[in-house]
């Protein structure tokens, strides 16, 4: 495939490198590529890992050698150029701003001379690219935050930090799936669980697709609340329209 | 019924060979540290290599045992001991109801295998049955053991063929200086020629900062062209990142399933164990191997798991008649001579056969 790296990635993975920055093209190639990978079957091959640059596809040696797998890849990259990728859905992820559930917003809005509510507005205005997921189950890289509410992390990191907060560091926003330390702007928190052992599907999002942060009152979050509790609950997803 | 944990041991987990198909949601693969050891004590005891096994860290537990199985312990030497007598490693040993196996300290290596014939009855999630303290899934619900805890066995037995044949000789982990083979890659092109040659002729000290996510070494600064970050990347187990601080840190079986930092190389999978089995203080040399011969050592490893599997797991096709007489008449003959084993000619129809007739499975004795 022209412009793309094979790297050694120790006897039981490969790494196919695609590019060296982070950009929705590249996601793109990515995401067409484990389809078409997936659609061709190798035998060997386990399972495959997307990040911003690369797919690290773990194997088995004594199933498929790495020549034999770089050349089956050579000729999956050939087919890729048939492969039309879905429209990418976008999960809606209800956000109650503010108070105690974001307890940052009010410092974010200040160092941006905004109001809060104008803070809210930039945040939750746009349709937010899933890159990838990884650092812990179910925490998803997202990109394309507007710059006007790019604000610093924290110069001291919280000790914890409630699982649900939606937060911003620099130019990057996202959603902690579970607790734990971090430096993050926090600005709200969603009632939905992004990691659930217990569910059925324990990550709720996946590469490729798109999350949209929609306001809710302090109300219609207990709402949500008590139902993802009951499990009946589930985000409004649609498909994103062409750009 | 099964085992009930008198104590808990300093961290004892239920861990398969790992959670394999998630990693594209961030949940890493998990899984024991020393897959080789963890083998064999399943081999050892007629289970699939794949089994869920315990896995004790340098101070182990002490398990009464509430029904009777066959178990195996295998890896690092930590004194086991049952009913306080030495307990043989690296052998299958039927151990029977209200016997205690226990472990008095660290002689060498670092980490236990424990195999139960049978398996553990935990349930499987996300396909694993391994356990996950930070996801706090898989095992006994996602935490270690400890004092008062109790795990069934799935299906205990205490008979299995060849239980004479079903022992090795116990690996080594006394020393204290190891070489680990590595692949190089994804990132040595992120280092100077200064920097690799550092890296591949240099000694580093395993520090104090190691667990089930990686092991971090003190050396000689390892030389970046450009710093040690990189745009987030996928690992795997064996992964040798190299922060801009420049020095080692290798992921283990915990480890997050992508990083910025920049990775010099690969831990060969057939090394791992050796690493997984190190203590804080000793020191790792890192020699470079091409992919085909990691590939090639790695497929050797697999075949001889197979030829043991096959020595002492294989079943034999259930006796026809004609055996079934020449067993019976073998029975008799040793009941005459008051025998508890040996070798008999009987002729069935003209047909000749030699019959082996061994004692029952014993049980451990103290």
């Amino acid at each position: 495939m022209n412009g793309v790296r094979y790297l050694v990635s120790g006897d039981s993975a490969l790494t196919v490198e695609f590019g060296n920055e982070i950009s929705p093209e590249i996601n793109r190639k990515i995401r067409a590529f484990k389809l078409a990978l997936e659609a061709a079957n190798i035998e060997g091959i386990v399972e495959t890992i997307p990040t911003y640059r690369s797919l690290l596809i773990c194997y088995r040696p004594e199933v498929i050698r790495y020549g034999a797998l770089i050349d089956a890849l050579e000729h999956v990259g050939a087919s890729m150029d048939s492969i039309t990728l879905p429209p990418p859905s976008v999960v809606e992820i209800p956000v109650l701003y503010g108070g105690e559930a974001g307890p940052d917003l009010g410092h974010v809005a200040s160092v941006h001379g905004l109001t809060e509510k104008e803070v809210v507005e930039i945040h939750s205005s746009r349709e937010y690219l899933i890159y990838m997921l990884g650092f812990i189950a179910g925490f998803p890289y997202l990109g394309g935050m507007d710059k006007q509410i790019a604000t610093p992390r924290l110069e001291t990191p919280r000790v914890k930090i409630e699982g649900g907060s939606v937060g911003i560091a620099g130019e990057q926003t996202g959603v902690y799936p579970v607790a734990s330390p971090g430096g993050w702007q926090l600005i709200g928190r969603t009632p939905v669980k992004l990691y659930d052992a217990e569910r059925e599907k324990p990550v709720l999002l996946e590469a490729g697709q798109y999350i949209r942060f929609c306001p809710v009152s302090e109300e219609t979050y207990r709402e949500i609340e008590r139902q993802v509790e009951n499990g009946t609950y589930s985000c409004r997803v649609y498909e994103k329209e062409a750009e | 019924m099964g085992v009930k944990f008198i104590s808990g041991g300093a961290l004892t987990t239920i861990q398969d060979m790992g959670r394999f198909g998630y990693q594209e949601t961030g949940m890493p693969v998990s899984g024991v540290m020393d897959k080789r050891s963890a083998a064999l004590a399943n081999l050892l005891v007629g289970n699939r290599t794949e089994e869920a096994v315990l896995e004790i860290t340098m101070l182990g537990p002490a398990i009464e045992f509430t029904e009777d199985n066959i178990v195996a312990v295998t890896g690092a030497d930590l004194g086991a001991k049952l009913n306080g007598a030495e307990f043989p490693r690296y052998e299958a040993v039927l151990v029977r109801a209200g016997q205690t196996l226990s472990f008095s300290g660290i002689r060498s290596g670092s980490r236990a295998y424990v195999a139960f014939a049978g398996g553990l009855d935990v349930p499987q999630v996300m396909g694993s049955k391994s356990t996950n303290l930070k996801s706090v899934i898989g095992g006994l619900n996602g935490r270690k053991i400890g004092a008062g805890d109790a795990i069934g066995f799935a299906a205990p037995k205490t008979f299995l063929p060849n239980m004479k044949k079903r022992r090795l000789k116990p690996e080594d982990f006394s020393a204290k200086e190891h070489t680990l083979r590595v692949v190089m890659g994804p990132q040595d092109d992120c280092f100077t020629e200064q920097g690799i040659a550092t890296f591949l002729g240099s000694a580093y000290t395993i520090s104090n900062e190691y667990d089930r996510m990686g092991c971090r070494m003190q050396g000689p600064v390892i030389e970046h062209k450009n710093g040690g970050d990189i745009i987030t990347d996928g690992i795997s187990f064996g992964s040798v990142q190299i922060p801009s601080h420049g020095n080692p840190i290798v992921m283990m079986a915990d480890h997050q399933t992508t990083g910025g930092y920049t990775k010099i190389a690969t831990v060969v999978s057939v090394d791992l164990p050796v690493l997984a089995q190190s203590l804080p203080g000793q020191k790792i040399r890192f020699e470079r191997i091409e992919i085909e011969e990691a590939q090639d050592l790695l497929c050797s490893w697999m075949e001889e798991l197979g030829r043991l599997d096959r020595e002492w797991n294989t079943v034999t096709e259930p006796a026809s008649d004609v055996q079934a007489v020449a067993l019976s008449a073998a029975l008799c003959e040793q009941k005459t001579n008051f025998s508890s084993q040996g070798t008999y000619r009987i002729v069935v129809n003209g047909e000749e056969f030699l019959v082996e007739l061994q004692k029952e499975t014993e049980p451990f004795r103290e």
